[in-house]
């Protein structure tokens, strides 16, 4: 009414000024340049391979024992943060302590030959499994104690305390840990030569038995038969078979079958391809961290998703209060969650020592960050994701040691962790967070 | 002149002043040895770390582990200007100094750039502000370096030693910091955006990284003066107390007056409440990248001071274990009180590197290690608000809002 014409066009330059332009263009060059980045990564791996396929290879076998084990500990990570939110920074000092026990089990008690003190005529084979299976055994619980008691003295008191004071004593206990087993009585501050329950035999083709290539192939075709066959029936609408589909057994054998067929091909079958004969080999310490990995995670799955206790720790999961309401004792599944964790983190610390045979008094620091990184990878809060993102931590590392640069490859790997956070913050089998307000 | 000394100002600038003029004549005197002079130093750096770890953390909430990484960061670069200045080159001062110019000129014009476009993603705009870095670095090194080298070399020269050495440890020192702060504002970017756990891991990683970069100085970074894992000799120990004083103070009465500014509230503002302080108006991602860079400045600024008064840096010193002992010194200090953090501070060094180290049996070291821990858990259970709370000396408080009553009286007339 009032305005007059200088007024109003004033009005419209404002409204020009604030036309900014859309950065779509400028958010494409952005992605497009890291593109590039990825782009050249893959380029050096891709040269790698063509150059030599089978060091390549090779080195994807050694990553798969690396990420085996870092799965064992990453599983601990994300069952404690997905039940009570807290960086437990003390969980790979728990591996540190399944080493050392059974390090000092094995070297002072002479355990891992038990058997043969019963009887003397056992075959030397069935003495070391058993052996072997009981010293693990024994780490697993002693380090499954260690922490329910970190959670009972350190992490219970604090739980109505500002969730800061929680990780600041995770810190405390960690350092506790480690800086205690370097007093001189204790374990020392120095490197030690850890004995292993068993002997290393390399396996390259001809030394395994064709029975055994079958054997895993077998396994796996027949649980994948099994699988397909219970995916066929639920589409019917089968409920059993839905049910059925997601049973451990089923999955141990897919699992099992899978990495076991592929990983004793390679190093079994010889093969040549233009002019280059891969000659593969995989020890058996891969293959018993392969194999006792898969089968514990096979066995959390069972607890976690079977078993009233899991049903509990679910619960608790989603809402401590509610599941208090519901008459779930929150502190004791709590409880049970670290001693699972702390179970499964001592046999990755057996597995660990056995595979690089020293043990060290800070030895869990970079393997329990790295397994923590991993859990983020997968999506932490996800068991299947902690396995999943440990496989990928371990290639990463192994392959960026080999191909890329040797002295960079913790820089790497938790250069990945970065990358990840920024393109996928929940991980690849996380939920999208979802945030109160 | 008495009346107006006769506020916390005032006493503050008093007690200052004795404090400095008492540490000097003790040096002076040779009373305090070199080793109880290196304890101060190493003090009075190890809690200007803090007081930047404070700032990120304990006022605006971010959980970092990444403020050894800048304090590395400072250290190296600025030993490494006056290093080569020692040794005839003048690359150092160059780069470092007009480098740090441009970028942030490259920064305005970026800045300026972007806020013309809408839907910008993160990614987007680290990748803009890390492009300029480059090139204003680039820029330095090939274009300016070989103009301005010489004559820097000739303009220096003609000064007297003693001062053209002051000049070069400033630009050391402002290198250092300046490069600290670069790194945190360009790594800030994308990872402030995470959460706070997502954010502390991140920032540890970032530790570890730096870690293994200085590592591997010689072989994989062109710095061959650094030599890697062997460790970084021959830097001039140049740092006196006048230099260790004036910039603790520096960092003091900076973040003193940051915390009291308007956006010292929008910091502590974001703390509170992140959803409720971007409902009020407040630019969040602003509030988080400004503290962040402030505290790296900080931590950066006394690895300056710390390279030239230990002569000596070592990769293993900016391991990230070592990068807790911040942390568990805001703690212990209580977050969000600076007063906490600066005798928290002291008293750590004091105890744990002075004390004990003198008068303790040599096999106590390793003990050392586990009877903090213990002390830390039992702190945590009893007083998990730290020491001091949020006590703060009558300087560093925050006043109350001053009542504007006679705009209150004006709208109150214009009512009626």
């Amino acid at each position: 009414m009032g305005k007059s014409a200088r007024e109003l066009a004033r009005a419209a330059r404002v409204d020009i000024a604030l036309d900014r332009r859309d950065g779509v263009v400028l958010n494409r060059l952005a992605q497009g340049l890291f593109a590039l980045l990825g782009l050249g990564v893959m380029y050096v791996l891709a040269q790698a391979f063509a150059e030599s396929p089978a060091i390549f290879v090779q080195q994807m076998l050694n990553g798969l024992q690396l990420g085996f084990i870092y799965a064992l500990i990453a599983l601990g990570y994300t069952m404690i943060y997905g039940i009570v939110k807290l960086i437990n920074f003390a969980h790979g000092d728990v591996f540190m302590v399944g080493a050392f026990t059974s390090f000092y089990v094995i070297s002072g008690l002479d355990l891992h030959r038990w058997p043969a003190w019963l009887w003397a005529g056992l075959p030397e084979g069935v003495v070391i499994l058993i052996g072997t299976i009981t010293v693990i055994l024994l780490s697993m619980v002693v380090s499954a104690f260690l922490a329910m008691a970190m959670e009972r003295f350190a992490y219970r008191p604090l739980r109505n305390k500002p969730r800061i004071a929680a990780l600041i004593t995770a810190i405390g206990v960690s350092f506790f840990l480690e800086y205690f087993g370097a007093l001189p009585f204790v374990y020392s501050n120095n490197y030690i030569t850890y004995t292993r329950p068993f002997e290393v035999t390399v396996y390259t083709a001809g030394s395994i038995s064709p029975w055994a290539i079958g054997g895993a192939w077998g396994l796996f075709l027949l649980s994948l038969a099994g699988y397909l066959l219970l995916k066929w029936r639920s589409r019917q609408g089968d409920l059993r078979a839905q049910s059925w589909i997601r049973h451990p057994l089923l999955q141990l054998g897919l699992l099992l079958g899978g990495f076991f067929s592929v990983v004793l091909t390679l190093a079994g079958v010889q093969i040549e391809t233009g002019g280059e004969i891969w000659d593969l080999s995989a020890s058996n310490v891969t293959l018993v961290i392969m194999g006792s990995s898969i089968i514990l995670q096979v066995i959390l799955q069972y607890v976690v998703n079977r078993t009233k206790l899991g049903k509990a720790m679910r619960a608790a999961a989603y809402d401590k209060d509610a599941a208090r309401l519901m008459g779930i004792n929150v502190d004791r599944v709590i409880a049970a969650t670290f001693a699972l964790g702390g179970g499964l983190a001592g046999a990755g610390g057996v597995l660990y020592a056995t595979a690089f045979k020293q043990v060290h008094h800070l030895m869990g620091i970079i393997p329990g960050l790295k397994a923590f990184v991993a859990a983020v990878v997968g999506g932490i809060g996800s068991i299947p994701g902690a396995l999943v993102g440990s496989l990928i931590m371990g290639q990463t590392e192994v392959l960026a040691a080999g191909f890329i640069s040797t002295p960079m490859r913790d820089a790497i790997a938790f250069s990945l962790l970065i990358v990840v956070l920024l393109v996928w913050p929940q991980g690849i089998f996380g939920e999208p967070p979802g945030e109160k307000v | 002149m008495l009346k107006r000394l006769k506020n916390p100002t005032g006493y503050f600038i008093l007690g200052g002043l004795a404090i400095f003029l008492v540490v000097q004549i003790l040096l002076s005197a040779g009373i305090l040895n070199n080793f109880w002079r290196g304890i101060i130093f190493w003090g009075a750096a190890i809690t200007m770390v803090t007081l930047g770890l404070n700032l990120i953390f304990g006022f605006n909430g971010q959980f970092s582990l990444g403020q050894y990484g800048f304090y590395a960061i400072g250290a190296y670069g600025a030993a490494d200007v006056t290093y080569r200045w020692v040794h005839e080159d003048p690359s150092g001062v160059v780069v470092v100094f007009f480098g740090l110019w441009l970028s942030l000129l490259l920064y305005a014009l970026v800045s300026v750039l972007l806020r013309r476009f809408y839907g910008i993603t993160v990614m987007t705009k680290f990748t803009a502000y890390l492009l300029a870095t480059i090139l204003a670095f680039w820029v330095a090194v090939k274009v300016l370096l070989p103009v301005l080298g010489p004559v820097t070399m000739t303009l220096l020269g003609a000064l007297p030693e003693a001062v053209s050495q002051q000049i070069v440890f400033f630009i050391a020192l402002l290198g250092g910091a300046g490069l600290a702060g670069i790194v945190s504002f360009i790594f800030g970017i994308p990872v402030l955006e995470l959460g706070s756990d997502y954010f502390g891991i991140a920032t540890l990683s970032f530790t570890i990284i730096i870690k293994v970069l200085l590592d591997n100085t010689d072989t994989l970074l062109p710095f061959p003066e650094m030599k890697g894992a062997r460790g970084m000799i021959g830097i001039p120990q140049w740092t006196t107390w006048p230099w260790v004083f004036g910039t603790f103070m520096l960092v003091v009465v900076v973040m003193r007056n940051l915390l009291h500014s308007s956006s010292g509230r929008t910091i502590l503002a974001v703390r509170e409440d992140e959803r409720a302080a971007e409902l009020v108006g407040i630019d969040v991602n602003w509030a988080k990248i400004l503290p962040f860079v402030m505290g790296s400045i900080f931590a950066g600024l006394a690895g300056g001071i710390r390279a030239h008064d230990m002569a000596f840096l070592h990769p293993q010193s900016f391991n990230f274990i070592q990068s807790f002992n911040p942390l568990i010194i805001v703690v212990f200090g209580g977050l969000g009180s600076m007063t906490g953090t600066i005798l928290t501070g002291f008293i750590w060094i004091f105890l744990l590197e002075g004390l004990l180290r003198l008068y303790l049996p040599s096999g106590f070291e390793t003990w050392r290690f586990v009877v903090y821990p213990l002390i830390l858990l039992l702190m945590m259970l009893l007083r998990s608000e730290g020491l001091f709370g949020e006590y703060e000396l009558p300087f560093l408080r925050r006043s109350a809002l001053p009542l504007r009553r006679k705009v209150a009286s004006e709208e109150s007339e214009e009512v009626a």
